[in-house]
């Protein structure tokens, strides 16, 4: 597979931050209410997250090792900025409905995380790739969450009413609780789908960069190794 | 010799005991609160909504664990005291559909996908109630009685207090104590409560430590500070009978703080649950959002019980003596 489209498959299916790497918690957690929120949280994210992607990777042999947090922190907050004004200029609806969680991707994981462990030492098209994959399968982890949510808990989806009228919102989904019930149905399902497959001996997508590549969070792709399918009990 | 000396591994106490046993005796015990609900509520679809709600909880665990290639455990009758008692922690004008999606939860998500029984960390009758409160808030605090529809009495105090009327005005403790008012299927009638938590005791099923540290906690908190915040004097007899017998206090107290899987297993930290449930029960009735306090000061004791076990854990001997 070519080297930047594999970047691309590792950050949807492979390391999804969302469902794989269970990055990003707050956002995900948080804003999911409805889908249009949740691909929008995405969408800013992925934004943010190519350019800091690839400055940082143009910067990698300028920043001293020492100050690498500071630096890297300066540059994702510049591009978050840009991209708040840009939000409160053209879509001021989502920027109200999203409202202090925009300064927040500031401070997400998932930024923070490429930046330290792929874009500082890889180059920068490879980085721009990674964060595009990233940024996708987190977009694709919200809205996942987001369709669930905003159909059980209020019987539309992207505000068109899917249910029948008859239908009584369940309330709880759209709020807080519903967030955490709805993320850990999906990851159960996940799991079980890949351990199906693995049964049937099927290729099944593994990190295989362990915890050399994504640090302590994909830390479970060592334990595979070490256990074969089927062995764990 | 050899034949004498018995050697086996713990545990060396055992008891006749079973769960289909004990929960068999908790589902005689609700049986009283049951009939009578369904009789103080005959002109609704009471009876319907408690069948439906347990049997959808037996068919729920039958399902999953069938699907799942696990041991079928409906016959332990767990299932049944969970749907039994989110039935009667309904109210008796919801619909069909509410007390079978709260079993489903109760058993699919609070119980099973924990691990079954055992396994919850929290009571799962009371994890559905909350689920649906939460849901569907209109539905669960609407009460009819006698075709009327009327708030329960403590939603009565609660206005009066903020009214400024009398607070007592408009409530009838005896009413209360015999359970003649509205409020969820199981939870109106004191009387037919005490006459299941009697069964329980005598059997041996429930000790007196969580109910009673529970209760009098309870009490002397609501009459120190309810006397003080609503305004009617310290210890007033009929607020006090008022509070103890009115929402779902004696039931949660008797039946659902009890229940074996969530509630601390060391003497000492059964005690201070008690204390916990009732200071919590008093904190939510008086300076929370609604009247009632119980569902939810049983739901957050279950997530404190694991660090009760852990300060209350006793000493084995010989250990940290004098240096």
């Amino acid at each position: 597979m070519n080297k930047y489209v594999e970047r691309l498959y590792n950050g949807i299916i492979k390391e999804n931050p969302t469902f794989v790497m269970m990055l990003g918690m707050c956002p995900t957690l948080a804003v999911t209410t409805s889908a249009i929120n949740a691909i929008g949280m995405g969408l800013s994210t992925t934004v943010v997250l190519i350019l800091s992607n690839m400055l940082i990777s143009m910067l990698r042999k300028i920043i001293p090792d020492s100050v690498r947090m500071p630096a890297f922190i300066v540059v994702v907050a510049s591009f978050v900025t840009m991209v708040q004004f840009l939000l409160q200029g053209f879509i001021p609806s989502l920027y109200d409905s999203l409202g202090l969680y925009i300064p927040l991707i500031v401070v997400n994981c998932i930024i923070l995380g490429r930046a330290e462990s792929y874009a500082s030492k890889n180059p920068v098209l490879l980085s721009m790739c990674d964060g595009i994959g990233m940024g996708l399968g987190f977009t694709f982890g919200l809205t996942c969450i987001g369709i669930v949510r905003e159909l059980i808990g209020a019987g539309k989806i992207f505000g068109l009413q899917l249910m029948p009228s008859g239908y009584e919102p369940v309330t709880i989904f759209i709020l807080a609780p519903g967030a955490f019930l709805v993320l850990a149905f999906i990851v159960a399902g996940r799991n079980k789908i890949i351990k199906t497959l693995e049964k049937k001996g099927k290729e099944v997508p593994k990190q295989t960069g362990g915890c050399a590549e994504g640090g302590c969070a994909s830390c479970s792709g060592c334990d595979k190794k070490v256990f074969p399918t089927g062995q764990e009990g | 010799m050899g034949e004498q000396l018995k050697i086996s591994s713990s545990p060396h106490i055992r008891d006749k005991a079973t769960t289909s046993n004990i929960m068999m005796w908790v589902i005689i015990a609700l049986l009283p609160a049951t009939v009578f609900g369904i009789y103080n509520f005959r002109d609704t679809h009471a009876w319907l909504l408690v069948l439906v709600t347990v049997a959808t909880a037996v068919l729920t665990e039958y399902l999953y664990q069938k699907l799942m290639h696990k041991k079928v455990t409906i016959k332990d009758l767990s299932a049944a005291v969970t749907g039994l008692l989110l039935a009667l922690n309904l109210p008796p004008t919801a619909p069909l559909w509410m007390g079978a999606l709260g079993s489903v939860f109760a058993i699919l998500v609070v119980k099973q996908l924990f691990g079954g029984l055992g396994q919850n960390f929290m009571n799962p009758a009371l994890g559905a109630r909350c689920f649906l409160l939460i849901s569907f808030t209109g539905r669960m605090t609407t009460f009819v009685y006698d075709g009327i529809s009327g708030a329960t009495p403590l939603a009565v105090i609660r206005a009066n207090v903020e009214a400024g009327n009398a607070v007592l005005s408009n409530v009838n403790t005896m009413d209360m104590l015999l359970g003649t008012t509205g409020g969820t299927i199981g939870e109106t009638s004191t009387i037919a409560i005490m006459i299941g938590a009697m069964i329980l005791i005598a059997m041996g099923v429930i000790d007196l430590r969580i109910p009673a540290s529970y209760l009098l906690t309870f009490t002397v908190f609501i009459g120190i500070c309810g006397g003080f915040v609503d305004g009617i004097g310290f210890f007033n007899s009929d607020y006090m009978v008022a509070q103890l017998c009115g929402g779902g206090l004696m039931l949660g107290a008797w039946f659902m703080a009890t229940d074996y899987v969530t509630a601390p297993i060391t003497k000492n930290g059964q005690i201070l649950y008690g204390i916990v449930l009732g200071l919590l029960t008093g904190i939510f009735r008086l300076f929370g959002g609604s009247a009632e306090g119980v569902s939810y000061a049983i739901i957050f004791g279950n997530l404190l019980v694991p660090l009760i076990e852990r300060v209350t854990l006793p000493k084995p001997f010989g250990k940290g003596g004098e240096k």
